[in-house]
């Protein structure tokens, strides 16, 4: 093989999303049928991405029953931001390495880019636009706008759901604590001292949250 | 402006919007009918483009298009056809699309556009594209062997008294001092909506730093009217100097939406991040400076590498910190730039002073032991009571001040000064402290102001913010100079049809923009004076402002409180629905004769473990001459802010490529590690807080980028304190003190 035919046959993207979505679509060609699998090893994979880019699912957002027909490869994070306008989930990485798109499925933190919807089928899900009742701000989304918990505010709904967590799971118990469990939301904008500040004021205050 | 100073510590006005997850970021605004378009970066470093297959993709389901420099709309700003190899140019991007020259790895080559974003992720992965690959320069170890620097008159040499005068002097110290690449890394990716309208009209949703800037970079290229290109960023999810540029993506996406005649939307991957929205360059310094026996500094040269990409100069004023930083008579400095096969870089928090505060400050300190004297004493020594270089006063100086409130607050006179002498169990102690400077400036920008008969303030200026509360503290300026509670005040900005406001970079905004602010409130207590003099409220026809008080929401006379109005009153009696003004606002003239800078401490403890080389940090002190503080809360965010990023300079970060293929290894937050909660400790902040009397109104400095520069010196001044080992590259890592 020449030098430039190497080059023509590597792959542009192998990314780990790449490796993902593709990984889902080889998936899913396993468990189609004849017809599908024999166009896809002619070729028409592209054809054949058509015949199944489809599923059904039912699920809860903030409270609210979704019935959707949707591509498996979707992430529950663009499923709500592409598809269901609640941008308040962020894209910071879309590896689960900056926390951003941290959202609650059954009331535990979970990272949304790392989560395909398909696999929410019944789950309640709550993104931080769930998070207030009405007009009321939620405790930690007070506490955050006290302490000045952010800057340019891009992390904060994802620090706020995982805060949120944090106090519930009961690893709000010192600063030195809320540290470890909180350093899996990234804020380039630094504002790490204020957050602490924050969920330990919600902790203190105590009451459900 | 008797009450013009703030006491109160206000909440940032973009609170509510934030924390509900309502406050939209450039990729989040609903556009009717909006297509997703995926950027293809080039696998290689250098070369051209033989041929790129794009079938595959062109069928796959949903795609609507694939862009290469084969089809795209020929951009009429840019110039087709010419040589590639001509050399670079000053401050002229990429021009995207254009040619088949590839001149660093993850250069776009291709634009996928689908209905669906996962459409355009796949059918992005079924480009193929065939290459001529020429041996690429991406290895800095190479600068100045087979990378020759850049020639040209703006990296003349700079002698000021006599040339390399350190070489003479009792005592000196000679080092080298490295910076590696950083990449800003804002948490927001990177993103554009571009939508073409009727009659070519354009609208632009944003992450950008400057409205305008964008605006004019966009119409300029598209050679359309100013006023037919609007940009929108009402949210800006950081930026750090990476949205001071409109980059070649969001012409990319302009491109896409006029090809397919449909809102387009694209956002970078964190990959392409490092790529493709400019990095902190690496920059190689070497350091000579000498002093006599009694520590007077005799002669300073300073000498920086920086890196440039093959087809654009990018400078920065690396060396200027020792022009002006101290009193010296001798100083010589010496910059040279070399291309390599990367993107161009750009300014990044505290742009070049950043870099060359990490070496001049480091190199201080390693003088100061050999002086024998204690390093803050150094400094205080060779303090510069007028700018030496400019040889003019300062507006204002008060960083002896901020030297005092650090060296008290961390402990610094309580520390044993000799290496490695402190120990704390397992732990090995070190204080270190730095300086940091930055130009304060302040340019044009104007504002609006509507005030409206039911006493609600509209204050409307075309800036962006990327973090800081521009919104709270233009707020706060106009509340308090029409003395109206802070939720009767809009602030509107975000949007390239308000009055030009600036660019949020340089540490100026407050300056720049506040002063406007000021200023068209100044204007509006002029109407409305001018309304009181003739309708007999006050029977004072002769009426000045200095005669009133505006406070309350309306305005009172000072020699008899009693008579007091408010603006509903003011305006109806008027039979006016609103008064409204607009201002603009120029550097003063006084200051030709001045010379401004901002001016930062750090003082930091930290401890190193004997045996495994951790280094954490006991305390942080950071202390800051900004001038006048304008919102406190905001403010000290800032400040600590700056802080957290200075702990990853100093500590963490570095873009480590590959030099067998020209890419970077670690593109993504697994592997570029930037600070996380568990690596920042309760950092302290103090302000001098003194106006500066002659910069601009409202006394303050600038803030954004001092909170960062110096910080990294005081770290690895520390870690030398607490071990006797002297890091000079950074990052500190663990392997460099073992
Ligand atoms: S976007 Fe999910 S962790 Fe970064
Ligand atoms: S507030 Fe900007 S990243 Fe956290």
């Amino acid at each position: 093989m020449s030098h430039n035919e190497k080059l023509l046959n590597d792959d542009c993207h192998n990314s780990r999303r790449g490796f993902l979505k593709k990984s889902v679509a080889a998936t899913a060609i396993a468990l189609a049928p004849n017809v599908i699998v024999k166009a896809a090893e002619d070729g028409l994979d592209e054809k054949a991405a058509g015949y199944f880019e489809k599923t059904n699912i039912k699920l809860t957002i903030n409270d609210i029953d979704y019935s959707l027909s949707i591509e498996p490869r979707t992430t529950l994070l663009d499923l709500l931001r592409e598809q269901l306008h609640l941008t308040g989930s962020k894209k910071g990485c879309d590896y689960g390495q900056c926390g951003a798109c941290t959202v609650h499925v059954d009331g535990k933190r979970v990272l949304s880019c790392l989560s395909l919807a398909v696999m929410q089928e019944g789950k309640h899900i709550t993104t931080i636009e769930g998070l207030a009742k009405g007009d009321d701000l939620h405790p930690m989304q007070q506490a955050f706008i006290d302490h000045d918990g952010f800057q340019c505010g891009y992390c904060t709904p994802g620090q706020i759901m995982s805060a949120v967590a944090c106090v519930r799971e009961g690893h709000a118990n010192s600063p030195e604590e809320v540290r470890q469990y909180m350093s899996g939301n990234i804020c380039r904008c630094g504002a790490y001292n204020n957050i602490v500040d924050a969920i330990i004021e919600v902790k203190r205050k105590g009451g459900t949250i | 402006m008797e009450k013009f100073f703030f006491e109160d510590d206000n909440n940032r006005v973009t609170g509510k919007a934030v924390v509900t997850g309502k406050a939209k970021y450039a990729a989040e605004h609903e556009v009717e009918g909006v297509v997703y378009g995926v950027l293809v970066g080039s696998t290689i470093a250098k070369g051209s483009i033989i041929a790129i297959d794009t079938k595959a993709a062109t069928k796959a389901p949903g795609v609507m298009k694939v862009i290469t420099h084969e089809n795209s709309y020929k951009v009429p700003g840019y110039d087709y056809g010419g040589n590639p190899a001509k050399g670079l140019t000053g401050g002229k991007g990429l021009q995207v699309f254009n040619g088949n020259t590839i001149y660093f790895a993850g250069q776009p080559i291709a634009l996928v556009i689908a209905d669906s974003y996962e459409r355009a992720v796949y059918a992005a992965s079924l480009i193929k594209a065939q290459y001529n690959q020429d041996v690429h320069a991406t290895d800095f170890a190479e600068m100045g062997k087979s990378v020759i620097a850049v020639e040209g008159q703006r990296y003349k040499d700079n002698i000021r008294g006599e040339a390399d005068a350190y070489k003479n002097a009792a005592v000196k110290l000679e080092a080298e001092y490295i910076v590696p690449n950083e990449v800003h890394n804002p948490m927001e990716l990177h993103a554009v909506i571009a939508k073409w309208g009727a009659d070519d009209k354009l609208t632009v949703w944003e992450k950008t730093q400057g409205v305008k800037s964008a605006q004019r970079s966009i119409a300029a290229a598209f050679k359309l009217k100013e006023d037919d290109v609007q940009v929108f960023a009402p949210f800006v999810g950081g930026g750090f100097g990476s949205a001071l540029r409109t980059w070649p993506h969001s012409i990319a996406a302009v491109i896409g939406a006029k090809m397919v005649k449909k809102p387009l939307k694209l956002v970078l991957t964190r990959e392409q991040m490092f790529q493709l929205v400019g990095y902190r360059p690496y920059t190689k310094q070497r350091i000579g400076i000498g002093a006599d026996k009694d520590g007077k500094f005799i002669g300073i040269t300073h000498e920086a590498d920086g890196v440039t990409s093959m087809y654009e100069e990018f400078t920065e004023g690396t060396v200027n910190v020792s022009k002006i930083l101290y009193q010296c008579q001798n100083v010589t400095t010496r910059y040279k730039l070399y291309p390599l096969n990367l993107s161009t870089p750009t300014w990044m928090r505290g742009p070049g002073e950043a870099t060359g505060c990490f070496a001049l400050e480091c190199a201080i300190d390693e003088l100061s032991y050999l002086l024998n004297i204690d390093p803050l004493e150094l400094r205080l020594k060779n303090y510069a009571e007028t700018d030496p270089e400019r040889n003019r006063p300062y507006s204002s100086k008060f960083l002896k001040e901020a030297y005092q409130l650090g060296a008290d607050k961390i402990g610094w006179k309580d520390r044993d000064p000799r290496p490695a002498s402190m120990k704390q169990g397992e732990w090995q102690v070190g204080y270190g402290m730095s300086t940091g400077l930055f130009n304060a400036g302040r340019g044009n920008a104007k504002a609006s102001a509507k005030l409206y008969a039911d006493g609600t303030l509209i204050v409307q200026t075309a800036v962006s913010d990327s973090g800081p509360g521009t919104q709270t503290s233009m707020t706060m300026i106009a509340a308090d100079m029409m003395g109206l509670p802070v939720n009767k005040v809009t602030f509107e900005y975000g949007d390239s049809s308000l009055p030009p406001g600036p660019t949020q970079g340089g540490s100026t905004t407050t300056s720049t923009l506040g002063s406007a602010v000021y200023g068209v409130c100044f204007a509006l207590q002029n109407k409305i004076i001018d309304i009181l003099k003739t309708d007999g409220t006050f029977n004072k026809t002769d009426l000045k402002v200095e005669d009133v008080s505006f406070t309350d929401g309306g305005v009172l006379l000072k020699s008899d409180p009693a008579k007091k109005r408010t603006y509903s009153d003011i305006l109806s009696k008027a039979k006016l629905n609103q008064l409204e003004v607009s201002d603009d606002s120029k550097a003063s003239e006084q200051m030709r004769n001045y010379s401004a800078y901002s001016y930062s401490v750090h003082f930091v403890k930290v401890l190193v473990h004997s045996k495994t080389g951790v280094i954490k940090f006991d305390k942080i002190v950071a202390t800051a001459d900004a001038g006048k503080i304008i919102s406190p809360k905001t403010a000290r965010s800032q400040m600590i802010g700056g802080v957290v990023g200075g702990i990853g300079m100093a500590l963490m970060e570095e873009a480590v490529i590959d030099n067998r293929f020209g890419k970077y290894i670690n593109n993504n937050f697994a592997d570029y590690h930037v600070p996380v909660q568990a690596d920042v400790p309760e950092i302290e902040v103090a302000f001098v807080n003194k106006p500066d009397p002659i910069l601009n109104p409202i006394g303050a400095k600038g803030m954004g980028e001092i909170a960062l520069i110096g910080f990294a010196a005081a770290v690895s001044n520390a870690v030398y304190h607490a071990t006797g080992k002297r890091v000079r590259d950074l990052p500190i890592t663990l392997d460099k003190i073992m």
